[in-house]
């Protein structure tokens, strides 16, 4: 996350060596995954390569499978209210791994007041209720670079 | 139910109507849209005339309320009897939160309870399981053993009242907890009344809160369909729901094709169980989904319980007369509510529930306008009740039965409904019958299919929703959200270890050791050694341990 942070989203990135890897992933036990799926697949039509977690992951699964995939980017989907426990973890996580380069983001049910609080912590980008297939692809897109 | 000659007369006059009224009129004022659709995206005429109903009867098609084939209703009286139950879907924090929630529910004119529970009960884990963490009584309420069940119904006489508990995987274990709680109370179980919701099914095609593969998982169901036949008569067993896979984004059709089909598996297996059909089947009872289309979703019902009448009587030969009413409770759509402009979602839920009650619904619960950030507060949830008590009280609906019966949109809506989803269910059939067709995708692939279809007609404006991608303000007004304390966690894990340390620790391992035995011998009935569980303050996670260990588990074939 570190690095990844200092850029400007508007920045232009270096040419793609190879597509975008995204995980996708659905941590917690909460069984809402209509999001992650559409998501998924809204990414995997714009040319992304998309690993999706399946549900019930817990967050050292999703940071395992974020190594063994070597992915540039997880976004999770959350709507159980547990958000403020699984971010963060997942962000230690992935500290400890030192894969802080892989840009974190997210959506789901997520209180407004909330959201200052993951970014703080390093959540990159935090999508709620209403948010567009298109604005998460462009986000995406522009924002994710592959790592190498 | 129509004279043929005249429909062929109304016919004529209809096109010439057509042609010389509509077409020059069009020509002056064009439509808004190219095409008119439901909310399922389906295509809607101008105009319904009688015309193309000629095949339909009045006795054998639509009839009496309160007899096959119930389309109008499932009671002679309807509202007229008894209004339907208000029944609001609550849980939150501790047990002791939970139980002050109920009340004042009841207190404020609610007649039934329905229980949430949170995450980790939902998937058999205790609040101490590392699995739970950052999940405590978040979602719903934290039910680890009969210690947090008998807080949660303290106070409430459960010979007086109704429960429903919206509980699949671990169905049969908090049960199990319920009727001990009930016994603790001095009711006999025979006098217990209430709703598991126990549809397993639904859970790998949507609501994903599973244990055990479909296989051991349809053994428990049938398992407590035998037990409440012999135990607990007023107790219905399944709820066999829609609701989720709507709110997962299936059509109307498909909601209502994968429930029946899910309805026709359960009574399929209770059958080749050795159960007779007549024994089970009138405790089976059905939970829709009410979404913005207001008059596709009064078909959905009507034709619901037509389609149960036809199947019960002709697929399974039922006898009893209550084997063939679906009767069935609704939800608002939660799918349905913006974040923006949250207290328009009041103004939808007064629509959707109304869809419920003129489509004959026996209890519903209405969303509160907070649900798409956080569970209800006392104001919101206060609110949701008094909709339905308008609609009962001051709308006039409730007056006569099936108001809309006879209209010629309805009833071709109606109709199509149930062609549409037979040839679903037939579809389903080939593959073997719900649990093959599961284990294939097929549900679960049908309904990520119209949920990406339908998301890409909201963003392409094609799907107008007001707040969202129409009339949006630069600035909402924010609402009070509910928070649940952060200590609850801590106070519950603390609880359940006192409950291990305090309970006689013999007996509630002979119980486990008493269960996983039994799991491993066909035709044992695991109810009765459940309830011996919980009696001994059995936690639900070790229940649910021990059956993993002899059963399997499920994990999500994770497709997109």
């Amino acid at each position: 996350m570190a690095t990844a942070k200092g850029k400007s989203v508007a920045a232009t990135p270096k040419k793609a060596v190879r597509k975008i890897r995204i995980l996708v992933g659905k941590p917690g036990l909460d069984g809402h995954d209509r999001g992650a799926k559409i998501i998924a697949r809204a990414l995997r039509d714009a040319g992304v390569e998309v690993i999706y977690t399946g549900l019930h992951q817990t967050p050292e699964m999703i940071v395992s499978a974020a190594a063994q995939e070597d992915v540039d980017g997880i976004g999770l989907s959350i709507l159980s209210g547990a958000h403020n426990y699984l971010f963060p973890r997942i962000i230690t996580l992935l500290r400890e791994k030192k894969m802080d380069d892989v840009v974190l983001f997210g959506g789901g049910i997520i209180p407004d007041d909330d959201i200052p609080k993951l970014m703080k912590k390093g959540v990159d980008r935090v999508f709620t209720p209403g948010a567009t297939i298109q604005e998460i692809v462009d986000y995406v897109n522009v924002r994710i670079r592959p790592r190498k | 139910m129509y004279d043929r000659k005249k429909l062929a007369g109304i016919a004529t006059r209809r096109k010439k109507w057509h042609d010389d009224a509509l077409t020059p009129s069009l020509r002056k004022t064009p439509q808004r849209l190219d095409r008119f659709s439901t909310v399922s995206d389906e295509e809607i005429d101008l105009l319904y005339t009688p015309d193309p109903l000629s095949n339909l009867e009045y006795e054998e098609d639509l009839g009496y309320p309160g007899q096959y084939p119930y389309t109008r209703g499932v009671q002679p009286t309807m509202y007229r009897g008894r209004l339907w139950t208000m029944r609001q879907f609550a849980g939150f924090g501790s047990a002791a939160d939970t139980n002050a929630r109920f009340k004042f529910l009841l207190s404020q004119g609610q007649t039934g309870l329905s229980t949430a529970f949170h995450f980790p009960t939902l998937m058999g884990y205790d609040s101490d399981s590392p699995r739970a963490r950052g999940e405590v009584g978040i979602c719903g309420v934290a039910v680890d053993s009969l210690k947090d069940m008998e807080i949660l119904f303290d106070g409430i006489p459960l010979d007086k009242v109704t429960t429903s508990m919206t509980i699949n995987g671990p169905a049969a274990m908090v049960f199990a907890m319920y009727l001990a709680v009930a016994e603790k109370q001095g009711v006999p179980f025979h006098k217990v009344g209430g709703t598991i919701q126990n549809d397993i099914l639904k859970e790998y095609i949507a609501q994903h809160s599973w244990i055990f593969p479909p296989e051991p998982s349809m053994r428990i169901i049938t398992d407590i369909l035998a037990y409440c036949a012999d135990n607990v008569p007023r107790w219905n067993t399944i709820s066999i729901s829609g609701y989720h896979i709507r709110e997962a984004g299936s059509t109307a059709v498909q909601e209502l094709a994968f429930t029946i089909a899910d309805g026709i598996a359960y009574v399929q297996a209770g059958i080749d169980a050795g159960i007779p059909v007549d024994k089970f089947a009138p405790r089976l009872s059905y939970f829709f989904n009410a979404h913005m289309d207001f008059f596709e979703e009064i078909a959905k019902y009507r034709a619901a319980r037509r389609m149960w009448a036809r199947i019960m009587r002709e697929r399974f030969h039922a006898k009893d007369e209550n084997s063939w009413k679906l009767r069935f409770h609704t939800q608002t759509a939660g799918c349905t509510l913006t974040a923006q402009q949250p207290m328009n979602n009041v103004v939808r839920v007064a629509l959707q529930a109304l869809s419920g009650v003129l489509g004959g619904t026996q209890s519903l619960h209405t969303n509160s306008m907070d649900e798409t950030m956080a569970l209800p507060t006392e104001q919101a949830v206060t609110v949701a009740l008094r909709t339905q008590q308008i609609i009962a009280e001051e709308s006039g609906v409730a007056n006569t039965i099936d108001p809309l019966g006879g209209s010629f949109f309805v009833e071709q809506l109606t109709n199509g409904m149930e062609e549409k989803a037979m040839e679903y269910i037939r579809k389903i059939d080939e593959m073997g019958g719900m649990v093959a067709a599961i284990k294939q995708g097929y549900p679960q692939r049908e309904v990520a299919d119209a949920a990406f279809h339908y998301q890409r007609l909201v963003d392409a404006g094609k799907k107008r929703i007001v707040g969202l991608n129409a009339y949006r303000s630069q600035e909402d007004a924010p609402i009070p959200l509910l928070k649940i304390d952060e200590r609850v966690e801590k106070q519950q894990v603390a609880r359940t270890k006192e409950v291990r340390r305090k309970r006689d620790a013999k007996k509630a391992l002979a119980c486990l050791s008493a269960l996983k035995e039994g799991s491993l011998t066909p035709n044992v009935n695991l109810m009765p050694l459940l309830v011996d569980a919980a009696r001994e303050y059995v936690t639900l996670g070790e229940m649910c341990d021990t059956l993993r260990e002899t059963m399997g588990v499920y994990t999500d074939p994770a497709m997109f």
